[in-house]
């Protein structure tokens, strides 16, 4: 069949001149990537990747890239594609050091009729692989962007025991629904942990205060009433109380003070004031 | 026939402790059985544990709600304990906010809570 005759053809062109088209690759792509990479790096890189796609290509029938054979090749594009998307390079970048590959075999295979033929085929093999690398270089940039999401998350939201019986959250940054989630079940849990009575919860960090964010306040205020503890919002600074009262946001009965100097004072009176009333119940 | 939840008297105090999660009919029985003992009793005060409780639905709520009301009729207070941070989430979720309802985090801090509320209200008196 003519196409397992170009197969061979293919193989044989590709194998022969191995050496020279791998340091023809490895430069062209060198020179896009403009030396932010070692040159004995890339004809490593490339070497290996090459020698993987003439073993695919020898033994597959169709030049298809999702195929069985290409498995190696795959993995070893998808380490690349990782690498480089890592070390920051553009989409752009990775897909070249593929595609370059066509730009060096172009001159040596058009010669003939046949040639051409047997390159168009190897050419679509090649935009085969190379959207893999995109794909893959994009899949790990949204796994870098997901886990440093996650990382903010954590990283946001501390509650600090600030006394015997009083527990504050120094929000800092905007409040959505997932990291009110996160404050929420963070605040709880601490509240059991540390047999708190008063949380405060201090707002100082927060930019802004749309009905949203209040929306969301509200919600920890009242889970956090609803386990036993007093609630107050503090840290609202001058103009946050202007646009709060220029939104008409009821915080109802739930206690806001300015500073989180304010609250703590008021939480400690309080907790001394059950202390003492619980003493002369005892005596 | 369906179980019951006990009502347990330690001095003026009545003590409700909801161990399993609760079928529509205990919740009806619940309201009922309360509600006599506390005329029975006169007791001053209803402490309402559901630390074993994992879901609360706003039937449950709703019922915690309505016993705070009627022992308030009935004059005593009625205090929720021992809430779980994934219930009192679950139900800020559903739209609940128990106002009206005291709570506090556990039995202990739940009966500290009644005695400084008689004892405010003898001060008054």
């Amino acid at each position: 069949m003519a196409s397992e005759e170009n197969t061979r053809q293919l193989t044989e062109a590709l194998s022969a001149k191995r050496d020279e088209y791998t340091a023809q690759w490895a430069k062209t792509v060198g020179r896009s990537l403009r030396g932010r990479l070692s040159s004995a790096e890339l004809s490593r890189e490339f070497g290996e990747l090459y020698d993987a796609i003439v073993q695919a290509v020898a033994e597959g029938i169709a030049l298809e890239g999702r195929g069985e054979q290409f498995a190696e090749v795959r993995s070893l594009l998808i380490e690349l594609s990782r690498s480089r998307a890592r070390q920051g390079f553009t989409p752009t970048e990775t897909a070249t050091s593929v595609l370059a590959l066509k730009e060096v075999l172009e001159p040596e295979l058009t010669g003939s009729a046949e040639g051409a033929q047997i390159y168009l085929q190897f050419a679509r093999l090649l935009d085969d692989l190379s959207l893999l690398t995109v794909e893959e270089h994009v899949k790990t940039r949204e796994a870098i962007i997901s886990s440093q999401a996650e990382q903010l998350l954590e990283l946001s939201t501390p509650v600090v025991k600030l006394w015997d019986g009083v527990v504050g959250v120094p929000l800092v940054g905007t409040l959505d629904s997932a990291r009110t989630q996160v404050v929420m079940e963070k605040l709880l849990q601490t509240l059991v942990d540390t047999d708190s009575t008063h949380a405060i919860v201090d707002i100082t960090g927060v930019p802004t205060v749309d009905t949203q964010v209040a929306q969301h306040l509200l919600k920890t205020v009242v889970a956090a009433r609803m386990m036993g503890a007093q609630c107050t919002i503090s840290g609202i600074r001058p103009q946050i109380a202007q646009t709060i009262v220029a939104l008409g946001i009821e915080f109802g009965d739930i206690p806001t003070k300015a500073t989180l100097a304010d609250a703590l004072r008021e939480a400690l009176t309080e907790v001394g004031r059950q202390a003492e009333s619980d003493v002369r119940g005892l005596l | 026939m369906t179980d019951r939840v006990p009502v347990l008297k330690i001095g003026d105090v009545l003590l409700v402790s909801i161990q399993t999660d609760l079928e529509d009919q205990m919740v009806l029985d619940l309201q009922e059985d309360l509600s006599n003992r506390i005329v029975a009793t006169g007791a001053r005060g209803v402490i309402i544990d559901i630390s074993a409780l994992e879901i609360v639905d706003s039937f449950v709520g709703r019922m915690l709600a309505t016993n705070a009301s009627i022992s308030r009729v009935l004059g005593a207070e009625t205090i929720v304990v021992g809430m779980r941070p994934a219930v009192a989430m679950t139900l800020v979720e559903l739209g609940l906010s128990l106002d009206g309802v005291r709570t506090a985090l556990n039995l202990e801090r739940g009966l500290g809570l009644l005695r400084r509320l008689q004892a405010s209200r003898s001060d008054r008196a």
